[in-house]
């Protein structure tokens, strides 16, 4: 490959000036012109019907324009399985599902109105954990179950809870417990988390009279927004417009659709006006996406030698009221049931469970953290009998290149070795420091979680003076795609990165992008922004070729010329070139140059409905993380003494935008191990603000060690891969592993919170 | 309606003479009156820190101060760093430490990183963790924000 210039190279973010400066714009600042404010109504049950609802009183309330109820609106949405009413229809499923919206002149107006709002419910039992939940005479949650327009690649089971049951069979379970020397058998438990992005949830909507309805949404994936509405409402999708902003951190939570439906209505019954909502901290955490909580059962079979010989993985998710896009999470984790490590045979059943708890989604590893919780405290577990030092164990089951996983694709570029090494290198593995100080480590994957045929598009122009611009539909919510796209582009097109204008996406005029989750927009968006980038390179060569009488392989483009390589006098500026190219004669060579490029993998399959084998995986991003911790015994604090995480992110476009990824992933994977969890008292979410859930703040942060590995990835744009979740993944089990080390105490589920340290200590004592 | 009263301030050094609506936070006053939307609101209840502005040189939750409180007082907000189109050490020591991602909490981030040096000049790690830990970050940059105050500050 020829020598890089721009990619590799850790350029200033594109957003860097308005970011600091407060001109960014988030989407509540682009809000102008005559306003209407929506406020929801929210039930005040679990489960129940909606008896009476009467709203009389609010619509003479001054101010208000117009009261709508699940009645009104009984349109349906959902990404895999359209099971979620915009607002409840006749009953309601989850406490503080929306069950009418007003508009009106004012918010004050608004949240007024609301309060005058009169509902009665027939309470019907509800149901809050998933395991009674998919016993036979627990109260059923989605009665028309078996109706609901679906993604053939879930199976419900109409007449039940289950949502989705994902089956997985690799190899022979029987026989590979038959080798083992030793079998373990353990539950293990992850609560709901929340997001929490700083910036909540917010959407307004505009309707002109022509039938054009634009929307501007804090939403992750613009261009599935406008899918799902546009088949929800059927409405034509050049008649919607989406337009994103800079998102204030998203997470998953601002992944599919979530609220913007709730004010087209509004919008489309008062023309002209721009009809918003904006959910206020307790509405963003309790009615929108919540981590899906997991109950784990795993059976490991083992020979003395640490060579894993059998897996049986059993997971029952908390999917929540709704599971419209959690069922994939329940398939992901189901098809990489064994983590990073390669292990022969495999049974697992992955069940995604509805209750009357919060909507399940997705959150930051999409499943990975939660399954691999499990699969990381079970290998301690195994260490542990087997005498065996953890970091070892975890090299001898590791993925290496050629190893399959559970779903029997192989996996290449793989260097996760060096992952586990490196990091337990650097916090001195193996040496014991001392009285309450203990190390522990983990191993992390993930691919990306998408339809096998997830697309990207991308558009180039050149201007006159041979700046740019790259127009993609991927969002810029923290994560640097601005920067990390615009050097993709500037690599293939020889132009330096500041010369490329990139902005974020408008569905009326940036190209199509499935959804910016996942990890995929380095690779996906940027696999198409490189060869947008070489049809436009291509171009420029043609024209200058045509214009110099040259044949385009003698000719180089440096960012400013196109010039012979053998007669280096023969040359043409960039504006020559691309500015209406003619000839000197006058004769017109070629009009402006546009290039285009599109992506779609094709190393994807679909899976075997009862074996679960076939490749879901564009590309696996391995990892580890190692910690050093200190238990305080009398108060059960821990305090992270070291903290060391590495990411195998290929070639990294921007290493200093990995690391900050790596930084992020890893503290957000530090505030779950050590702080979060969504209490639930009957489906009522008890701590909803940032008072009762506590994240983590700069007090919290310890100093941390990365690592960015970069062993290329074949098919990746320049061998680039994706790594936004993937750091998350390994702290909350090695910070598990660390403590278990230090005092022996065992934990099968987390936050590590002081109480239940203290509460473990106590008891082993 | 609701009742309104004028009220005399400062904003990034111009003197303003407004009306304020009897009970809207400043906050929203910033936002809505002042149109500088750099102020953001995350919480509405003085826990995450992204709407903090200087109240004559001291940060403070503007979601939990009223804006008729601002009467007489002098406000910056993160418009006014940047003086004649140059940017404060703080706001540049934030783009060369990458200490931020998606930006949200960014201004209420530098603005307490501002005060903070104004008040110490040369902040240790625990004067940094205390003057910003009523600033959330779900980004996680928390790292290089402590890297970005130490290269701005006074050595």
């Amino acid at each position: 490959m020829a020598e890089l210039k721009y990619v590799g190279t850790s350029v200033p973010r594109k957003d860097a000036i308005e970011k600091v400066t407060g001109s960014a714009q988030f989407i509540e600042d682009r809000f102008l012109g005559p306003m209407l404010y929506a406020k929801m109504k929210k039930s005040t049950v679990a489960h129940g019907k909606i008896k009476r609802l009467d709203t009389t009183k609010a619509l003479k309330h001054p101010g208000v324009k117009a009261v709508l109820t699940g009645k009104d609106y009984p349109n349906k949405i959902g990404l895999y399985l359209v099971d979620r009413d915009f607002m409840a229809v006749e009953k309601v499923r989850f406490w503080g599902e929306p069950v009418a919206i007003v508009a009106a002149v004012t918010e004050q107006a608004a949240v007024e109105a609301v309060e005058l709002i009169e509902v009665e419910y027939e309470e019907l039992p509800g149901v809050f954990d998933p395991i009674e939940a998919m016993k036979p005479d627990a109260p059923i949650i989605h009665e028309d179950l078996g109706s609901y327009d679906l993604v053939p690649i879930f199976y419900p089971q109409p007449g039940t809870n289950i949502a989705n049951h994902f089956k997985l069979r690799k190899g022979d379970v029987d026989k590979g417990f038959a080798e083992a020397d030793m079998v373990i058998e353990r539950d293990y438990y992850v609560p709901q988390m929340q997001h929490v992005p700083i910036e909540t949830h917010k959407a307004a909507a505009h309707w002109s009279p022509d039938g054009k309805l634009t929307i501007w949404s804090t939403a992750q994936s613009p261009n599935v927004v406008r899918q799902l509405l546009a088949k929800s409402m059927n409405i034509p999708m050049h008649k919607i417009r989406i337009i994103s902003s800079y998102i204030g951190g998203g997470f998953g939570c601002k992944a599919g659709a979530s609220l913007e439906g709730l004010v087209v209505p509004f919008a489309q019954k008062f023309p002209g006006h721009v009809v918003r909502i904006v959910f206020n901290r307790e509405e963003d955490m309790q009615g929108t996406f919540t981590r899906q909580a997991l109950n784990a059962h795993l059976k490991t079979g083992v020979r003395k030698n640490g060579r894993i010989t059998a897996l049986e993985y059993k997971m029952i998710w908390d999917g929540g009221a709704y599971t419209e896009y959690g069922v994939n999470i329940v398939r992901a984790a189901g098809y990489s049931s064994t983590g990073a490590y390669d292990i022969p045979n495999v049974k697992t059943d992955s069940y995604c469970v509805y209750t009357n708890n919060s909507i399940g989604g997705p959150v930051r590893g999409f499943g990975m953290c939660e399954m691999q919780w499990g699969i990381e405290r079970q290998l301690e577990a195994i260490a542990k009998e087997l005498k065996m030092d953890p970091l070892e164990i975890r090299l001898i089951n590791g993925m290496k290149e050629g190893s399959t996983t559970a779903s029997g694709q192989v996996v290449h570029d793989v260097a996760f070795d060096k992952c586990l090494k490196i990091v337990a290198e650097k916090i001195g593995w193996g040496k014991k420091e001392g009285n309450f100080r203990g190390k522990g480590i983990a191993g992390l994957v993930k691919c990306p979680a998408q339809p096998s045929n997830a697309a990207s598009s991308a558009i180039i122009r050149i201007n006159e003076d041979g700046t740019a611009h790259v127009m993609v539909g991927a969002t810029e919510m923290g994560q640097g795609m601005l920067t990390v796209i615009s050097q993709i582009a500037a690599e293939g097109l020889h132009i330096p990165v500041d010369k490329i204008d990139i902005k974020v996406p408008d569905t009326d005029f940036t190209p199509y992008e499935w959804q910016s989750v996942g990890s995929r927009i380095t690779y996906t968006c940027g696999t198409s922004v490189k060869r947008a980038a070489e049809d436009a390179l291509g171009q420029i060569y043609r024209n200058a070729s045509n214009l110099l009488e040259v044949p385009p392989e003698d000719l180089i483009f440096d960012g400013e010329k196109v010039y012979s390589t053998k007669d280096p006098t023969k040359s043409a500026t960039i504006r020559e070139v691309a500015d209406s190219c003619k000839k000197c004669t006058g004769e017109g060579i070629a009009g402006p140059i546009i290039g285009t490029g599109s992506f779609v993998p094709t190393n994807m399959t679909n899976l075997d409905s009862e074996t679960g084998q076939g490749n879901p995986g564009m590309f696996y991003c391995f990892g580890a993380t190692a910690v050093e911790v200190e238990v305080d015994p009398e108060t059960g604090v821990i305090k992270i003494l070291q903290l060391a995480a590495s990411i195998d992110s290929g070639k990294a476009i921007n290493p200093r935008l990995c690391t900050t990824q790596l930084h992020g992933g890893t503290i957000m994977g530090l505030s779950t191990a050590l702080y979060e969890e969504v209490l639930f008292d009957k489906g009522i979410m008890l701590n909803r603000n940032f008072t009762d859930y506590k994240i983590a703040t700069i007090e919290n942060v310890p100093h941390m060690d990365s690592f960015i590995i970069e062993t290329p990835e074949t098919n990746g744009p320049y061998g680039a891969r994706g790594i936004g979740e993937q750091p998350m993944i390994g702290v909350a089990p090695a910070i598990a592993n660390a403590v278990c080390d230090a005092l022996g105490v065992d934990f099968n589920t987390f936050p590590l919170t002081p109480e239940r340290v203290w509460r473990a200590i106590k008891a082993k004592q | 309606m609701s009742e309104k009263v004028n009220i005399n301030f400062s904003v990034n050094g111009d003197q303003e003479t407004r009306e304020a609506v009897v009970g809207q936070t400043l906050l929203k006053f910033i936002r809505d009156e002042l149109h500088l939307t750099g102020t953001k609101e995350g919480c509405e209840i003085g826990e995450c820190g992204a709407c903090i502005v200087l109240l004559n040189g001291k940060p403070v939750n503007s979601c939990m101060v009223l804006a008729v409180e601002l009467d007489g007082q002098e406000l910056v907000t993160i418009e006014g760093l940047a003086k004649n189109g140059e940017l404060d050490r703080i706001q540049q020591a934030f783009i060369d430490h990458a200490a931020f991602q998606c930006g949200y909490c960014t201004p209420g981030m530098i603005i307490s990183a501002r005060a903070l040096l104004d008040r110490k000049p040369s902040p240790t790690d625990e004067d940094i963790n205390e003057a910003l830990s009523g600033n959330l970050c779900r980004c996680g940059a928390y790292q290089e924000i402590r890297e970005a105050i130490k290269a701005s500050s006074k050595k």
